[in-house]
């Protein structure tokens, strides 16, 4: 019964955003308030109606109720509490449910919040997205239902995929939906802007924050999932130019752009047109993303199951908003009025470098990915394009904007000085140099490209925090002069030097891991040692284990040094019982901001072990770089220009648009 | 500069950069990617030695020999052809016998070993990879069973 009751409100939240997706629309057409004041109702009323469907499921899946075909395929009632809760969305119909809570979530928001929008806007933003609502959850009504119900119920259910039982299958995908879905908002208000014919600055400051928040979260999530495939997959690997990682990664990079973008177009109400291209060009990358995903024209981890028909109905919904959308930019673009001029030289101009080199890169990691599934389509032939491909384009055409990051917010809007500011950034490219070089030394050499890679993200570092001391006058005025200064900077001013020196150090660890890591593969035996980044490991042999739904033999080896032992790793080879599949648990131990890592191999006759050793200088970087970038984003979501956006006008109308509601 | 000059600089800027980015990627489709076979592609295929491929099919039932130290030799098979490969290093959890699987690698002049740096067997007891499957199937091969990609 319960059951049928998220079922039930599943419908109902269609039904909803059905007429949420109409009746504003003709509300902000004719004026009529009560028209469009449906929308702001509707879309917290649809987010309920989600939210106790996805409720549902968590009961059905906390209960192991295995009269329910989606529980039943994907866990099992010995696995611990918290892999029932994250198995929800551990499988395909779950997953789509979540992006659909995820994008109501981000609908009740601009209901709640968006009481300063025009009432126009804000009628049909919520119109648009209640038109993405409609489609999904007609997708999965139609083609993925998560309530199907088993007429012979089984005892036991089949078990959560092994890889998925991970704390990190809990935090992942929330995170990254909560980036890839936020995009939504962002594409809601370009096409209401193109709806309306109507576009300025006072736009791009209420996009502004939806975007941050968006890229903070798919920028953790992306993060996470990278940590994440480190540690459980047991390769050792951080990024594999999966076509999945790209089809989040795409959407980041434009992401990215529209952020600067959306600065420009806020600051100068420059670049309005290409603004509100990037932010439908970057939802679409999302929708893109999802269809490559869920459709199974991948073969990856992460399409869960192949169903011919869901492909083709995501992309029947790829093609209607991502055409829909691009029409009426073709239709309305010209309407717009472009804005002001500025010189190649200046925070325009560099703003717009960025915006060319992050989108020529999304493109090119687009082309990458989708290149062998058009190949295969027209000529039969299979290729695969993988990591030499990625880092022989990507990993160049960003090379100059990582070098332009530091000037940037140097260059004066409109006009600006590039000799000036490689003047003040002489200082930056010397710490660029003397650290690059000093993290070069410590690391025992290497390639030289390795020393370039060091310095320019020693440098990056250095150019960002440029800006504050230039802006507080620290060294040219009074230390308390300076420190107030500093403190009365803009929130955003922290928050863009915070995302720079994040991307710095996370430059700083991808570079030192793909230089320094040593790997070795050896075969152990108990008492035999092998020497790893200045650790010796000694292997002190197997020992059988049993947890509550695997048995596994996990490996222990000492870590010494200097012959002294400092610490002990666990290593295991794991075997799930319901689905008898094996995996393997690698072992981690981190030693400042590098790790040990340990991998299991395959036992041999001899009553030895192959073991995989790897030594990874700085690897923490890469994350707490990403980490370092969140900060940014989020500090500068938190500066008050955000926070206000048009006050006292908006305030006054709020009233009037509350009253036909009640 | 004038109004004119300053929108051609931009704009000519932004050609070239794209240009030149599409002029990287068409270089790197060139040189970096590699080309998917089965065992029974190969003879027609005329690969120069050395040439970087991914080599998919069936692990064949009984020929996966431990060598010296950490090189595994196995063949690969797609039932009617077979292709002895060599790879040093640590086989994924989900190799076996009679399984699915993906090798990267090259064959070396003159032998017709297939050397392996990379193994892939995917994360599920019932996975095929899906180019093998499309492959063997093609091949008239009978996989048995339900086919569950993941």
């Amino acid at each position: 019964m319960i059951i049928e009751l998220g079922h039930y409100a599943l419908v109902l939240a269609l039904g909803v955003s059905v007429l949420q997706a109409i009746m504003p629309v003709f509300g902000a057409a004719r004026g009529d308030r009560a028209l469009m004041e449906i929308g702001t109702v509707a879309a917290k009323a649809t987010f309920l109606l989600v939210a106790l469907s996805f409720g549902v499921l968590t009961y059905a899946h906390v209960t192991s109720d295995f009269s329910v075909q989606n529980v039943w395929e994907n866990s099992h009632s010995q696995i611990p509490l918290i892999y029932k809760f994250s198995g929800v969305w551990g499988n395909h119909e779950g997953s789509m449910l979540l992006w659909m809570l995820i994008l109501t979530f981000f609908s009740a928001l601009v209901a709640v919040f968006g009481h300063n929008l025009p009432d126009t806007l804000k009628a049909n933003v919520l119109a648009v997205q209640a038109w993405i609502a409609s489609a999904f959850s007609l997708f999965i009504l139609l083609t993925s239902n998560p309530f199907n119900r088993l007429v012979d119920v089984p005892g036991e259910g089949r078990d959560l995929n092994p890889v998925l039982q991970d704390i990190g299958l809990a935090i992942h995908p929330p995170l990254l939906y909560l980036g890839y879905v936020g995009f939504s908002v962002c594409f809601s208000f370009a096409v209401a802007a193109l709806i309306e014919g109507r576009i300025d600055a006072a736009w791009a400051r209420w996009v502004r924050p939806w975007t941050l928040a968006a890229w903070t979260c798919l920028t953790a999530g992306i993060a996470m999932g990278s940590y994440w495939a480190y540690y459980e997959l047991g390769w050792g690997g951080w990024w594999f130019w999966d076509p999945v990682e790209n089809a989040s990664f795409i959407p980041w990079l434009a992401g990215t752009a529209l952020l600067h973008s959306a600065l420009v177009m806020e600051k100068r109400e420059a670049l309005k047109i290409w603004t509100v291209l990037l932010a439908i060009l970057t939802f679409s990358m999302s929708l893109l993303g999802t269809f490559l995903v869920r459709s199974g024209v991948l073969t990856s981890v992460h399409a869960f199951a192949t169903d011919p028909t869901r492909g083709v109905f995501i992309l029947v919904i790829l093609i209607l908003f991502i055409g829909g959308a691009f029409s009426l930019f073709a239709f309305r673009a010209a309407h717009l009025k472009a804005g002001g001029l500025f010189a190649p030289i200046s925070r325009e101009g560099a703003l717009v470098l960025n915006n060319l080199i992050l989108t020529t890169a999304a493109a090119t990691v687009l082309t990458g990915t989708l290149y062998p599934l058009v190949l295969e389509a027209l000529t039969g032939a299979k290729i695969s394009v993988g990591a030499p491909f990625f880092n022989m384009t990507f990993g160049l055409l960003m090379l100059p904007l990582l070098l332009a990051v530091p000037f940037g917010p140097l260059l004066a809007w409109k006009r600006g000085d590039l000799l000036g500011a490689g003047q003040r950034l002489f200082a930056a490219v010397a710490i660029g140099l003397v650290a690059g070089c000093a993290i070069y030394y410590a690391q025992h050499g290497g390639p030289v490209m390795a020393l370039a890679g060091l310095v320019l993200g020693a440098y990056m570092i250095a150019g960002s925090l440029t800006e504050l001391f230039l802006r507080s006058g620290i060294g040219k005025v009074a230390g308390s002069v300076a420190v107030r200064r500093l403190a009365g900077l803009p929130r955003s001013v922290f928050g863009t030097a915070l995302a720079h020196i994040g991307l710095g150090v996370t430059l700083i660890g991808i570079v030192a891991v793909t230089a320094f890591e040593t790997e070795h593969i050896v075969e152990m035996k108990p008492g035999m040692t092998a020497d790893a980044g200045g650790y010796t490991l000694r292997f002190d042999g197997l020992r059988d284990g049993k947890g509550p739904n695997y048995t596994e033999q996990s490996g222990h080896f000492s870590v010494m040094r200097a012959g002294v032992i400092v610490t002990e790793m666990w290593s295991s080879k794991r075997l799930y019982t319901a689905r008898r599949m094996p995996t393997t648990e690698a072992g981690i131990k981190t030693f400042g901001l590098s790790q040990l890592y340990v991998s299991l191999g395959d036992g041999m006759a001899d009553g030895g072990v192959v073991v995989r050793i790897w030594w990874k200088p700085l690897i923490l970087c890469i994350w707490g770089g990403a980490l370092v970038m969140m900060m940014g984003g989020a500090v500068s979501l938190s500066d008050r220009r955000l926070r206000i956006g048009a006050p006292s006008r908006a305030r006054k109308q709020k009233r009037p648009v509350l009253e036909p509601a009640q | 500069m004038t109004r004119k000059q300053k929108r051609l600089a931009i704009i000519g800027g932004g050609v070239s950069f794209i240009i030149a980015a599409v002029l990287l990627v068409m270089f790197a489709f060139s040189q970096a990617v590699a080309y998917f076979y089965v065992p029974g592609d190969l003879a027609k295929a005329h690969l120069a030695p050395g040439t970087r491929i991914r080599l998919g099919g069936l692990v064949e039932a009984g020929s996966v020999k431990r060598g010296d130290g950490m090189t595994v030799s196995f063949s690969v098979t797609d039932t009617l052809d077979r292709v002895p490969v060599t790879y040093t290093g640590i086989l994924p959890d989900l190799f076996r016998e009679g399984q699915g699987v993906v090798a990267e690698g090259a064959f070396v002049a003159g032998s017709p070993v297939f050397v392996a740096d990379t193994v892939l067997a995917k994360h599920d007891e019932t996975y095929m990879p899906k180019d093998v499957a499309d492959r063997l199937k093609a091949q008239g091969v009978s996989l048995g069973g339900k086919e569950n990609i993941q």
